[in-house]
């Protein structure tokens, strides 16, 4: 009111004074009445904590139990999605895949988590390597439970990729088209001895150290590459410049191998074996999912053109 | 019978994967078998009875007109692979609370192991060590395995049997996975384990392990035993005998292979059929070696200055 400012009159403060009371009276009437309603209003939605903003934009699809949102749920989730939506009715019989090359992949899951976890605790130096695994045994809380499952799960994980391979055989599944993909399997499944064989040295223990030997030994022999294997001296090599030189990083098993031996099984193979996982099971997927149970060729249609099955 | 020295051979703590693997094998192989006998039959059935083949859903596992082909992945197929990450769990827990990981001294070149084990996995590798020099038991024959894995989709021409267990529609190939991996791998895996002791000698299970144990074998090279002395005659005579197994033993194999696999043999290019054979002969030629070694103590075909075989 500028007007009531240029009278210089007292009307216009006691004005400020009631319309702030006003205010306030109104703001307090509000508290009284409408955040009831919006407790109430929150309550209720609270009941259906689907319907909140931080959950929708979580999940992006209601969770019904309709066709359409099993779909959705799996095709919307980045870790389910390698799934298609829908399978074989008879693929989910554990008799057909033995679940085999998904709990190889569980185990490397595995491994990785544990495998970390004793990264913490783990010096590839010859000084520390051995001490850091006996102070883990003994003075690491679950230490000794941490580094018994990571031992153990790479074993099974061996023995499961082998199981895996020859299920995916007997089943006929590296036929076309899937040829490529046993390649990769293929890969994989050397990769998979590489590091459990990169792994057998680092505790630095005798058990590993002339297992190492024993394995890296045989590079000598190499053809060509090797100062004791065939054509190899004529070619110039010696024990200070063979591929075991080059793999062991010295001539003998010794604190260069460690290291190695260290990085390989902490960040050259999983790297490695990681991107062929993520192309191996993309393949899987491009590949027209796994190969059955198909209904089963009788031998007259073998060189005809596959029966369509509807 | 050295009972003490059997369980600790069996009880290693290292050494259970294998004692695992062995049930294991044989329940996947009897899991295989009993699914391969049941499409057998149905496919032997459908194979008399034409009508029926055009109509029948081809599976042995049960389906009606109006069954859904299809099943949702949730929950049908997640709740199995959540179920099955926890069974490994658990499996995975009680192995490691009960069974402790080994650890030895700290290493110490100084001080060599006897018997020195590569670990278990390999030890197929090392045992072959016996019958073969480094460079063949190490390096040509692990590079060989892995490329004979990858060119079995390429040279196996056979379109039956892809997607289901079958015996009866690919009895060669499934022979040769066979024959590859349970007598060539796994066989000599438990060989290196629980049979090798120290200084790599032959232990039946019960013996004690005799540290000072020696064994005199004579072993003879094939020329010694044909009186070649010289080394060119040495060198040439392994070749002959090399190359002419390859030889006879690819003409043996071709005249089996095309008699009783005409199929096969006629889908193949030239190009497979020779992938193919070079490696069923090397393949052949393992056992061959060990018995030469074992039944006539014959060390080396082929001896030339830079290698022997
Ligand atoms: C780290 C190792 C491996 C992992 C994690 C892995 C994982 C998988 C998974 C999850 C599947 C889906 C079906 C199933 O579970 O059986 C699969 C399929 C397949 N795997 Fe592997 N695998 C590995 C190694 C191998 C090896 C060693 C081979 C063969 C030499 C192989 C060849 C195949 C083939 C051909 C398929 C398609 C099978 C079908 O369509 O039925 N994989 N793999």
């Amino acid at each position: 009111m500028p007007e009531a400012k240029e009278n210089g009159k007292n009307d216009n403060r006691v004005g400020l004074l009631e319309r702030v009371k006003a205010g306030v009276k109104e703001d307090v009437r509000s508290l009284k009445t409408e955040m009831p309603a919006k407790i109430k209003e929150q309550v209720q939605g609270l009941k259906d904590p689907t319907k909140t903003q931080v959950y929708t934009s979580i999940f992006r699809h209601k969770h019904d139990d309709t066709p359409r949102n099993r779909a959705l749920g799996v095709l919307s989730n980045v870790f389910l999605h390698l799934h298609p939506a829908k399978i074989n009715r008879d693929a989910v019989r554990y008799s057909y895949t033995w679940g085999m090359g998904g709990i190889t992949f569980y185990l490397f899951v595995v491994l990785t988590f544990t495998g970390v976890l004793l990264m913490f605790y783990y010096h590839p130096s010859k000084v520390q390597a051995f001490r850091d695994v006996l102070y883990l045994e003994h003075d690491v809380p679950f230490g000794k439970l941490l580094r018994n499952m990571h031992r153990w799960a790479a074993h099974l994980m061996v023995i499961a990729v082998w199981l895996h391979m020859f299920r995916v055989f007997l089943t006929g599944s590296y036929k076309k088209p899937r040829e490529f993909n046993w390649n990769i399997g293929v890969l994989l499944l050397v990769f998979t001895l590489l590091l459990s064989f990169t792994g057998y040295l680092l505790p630095d223990d005798q058990l590993g150290f002339w297992a190492v030997t024993v394995g890296t030994n045989m590079a000598r022999a190499t053809p060509l590459l090797g100062h004791e294997g065939p054509f190899g001296k004529q070619l110039g090599m010696t024990p200070y410049n063979d591929v075991r030189f080059g793999l062991l990083g010295g001539s003998i098993v010794d604190a260069n191998a460690l290291l190695r031996s260290y990085i390989w099984h902490c960040i050259g193979i999983p790297i490695v074996a990681s991107v062929l996982m993520i192309v191996h099971f993309w393949r899987v997927r491009k590949d027209g999912g796994i190969s059955g149970p198909a209904p089963v060729m009788l031998s007259e249609e073998a060189d005809k053109p596959r029966r369509r099955v509807e | 019978m050295d009972w003490h020295q059997l369980w600790e051979i069996v009880s290693a703590p290292d050494n259970v994967p294998i004692v695992a693997l062995i049930p294991l094998l044989m329940f996947y192989i009897f899991l295989a078998w009993k699914q391969a006998k049941g499409n057998d039959e149905l496919i032997a059935e459908l194979e008399t009875q034409p009508a029926m083949a055009k109509t029948h859903h081809r599976t042995t596992w049960p389906f009606r007109p109006g069954w859904q082909k299809e099943v949702h992945v949730w929950p049908f197929l997640l709740r199995i692979e959540f179920l099955a990450a926890i069974i490994v769990t658990i499996i995975l827990m009680v192995w490691s609370i009960t069974l402790y990981a080994p650890l030895e001294e700290p290493s110490n070149p100084n001080l060599t192991m006897n018997p020195a084990k590569a670990p278990w996995y390999f030890l197929g590798l090392q045992e072959m060590l016996v019958y073969f020099d480094p460079w063949i038991a190490g390096v040509v024959m692990p590079t060989l395995i892995i490329i004979g894995l990858m060119v079995i989709p390429y040279i196996d021409t056979n379109p039956l049997g892809s997607g289901y267990y079958t015996w009866k529609q690919r009895k060669f190939a499934i022979g040769t996975f066979l024959f590859g991996f349970i007598i060539l791998w796994v066989s000599m895996i438990i060989i290196g384990t629980f049979i090798r002791g120290p200084g790599w000698q032959w232990f039946w299970p019960g013996q004690t392990w005799d540290h000072n144990r020696l064994i005199y074998e004579v072993n003879r090279d094939l020329p010694d035993i044909f009186g070649i002395t010289s080394n060119l005659g040495k060198g040439i005579f392994g070749a002959i005998v090399v190359g002419g197994y390859f030889l006879i033993g690819g003409f043996i194999v071709h005249g089996l292979f095309r008699r009783y696999k005409a199929k096969d043999y006629q889908r193949m290019s030239f190009l497979q059929y020779n992938i193919m054979m070079v490696f069923l002969l090397t393949m052949i030629a393992l056992p061959c070696k060990i018995l030469l070694r074992l039944l006539w103590h014959i060390k080396y075909v082929w001896i030339t200055p830079w290698f022997n075989v």
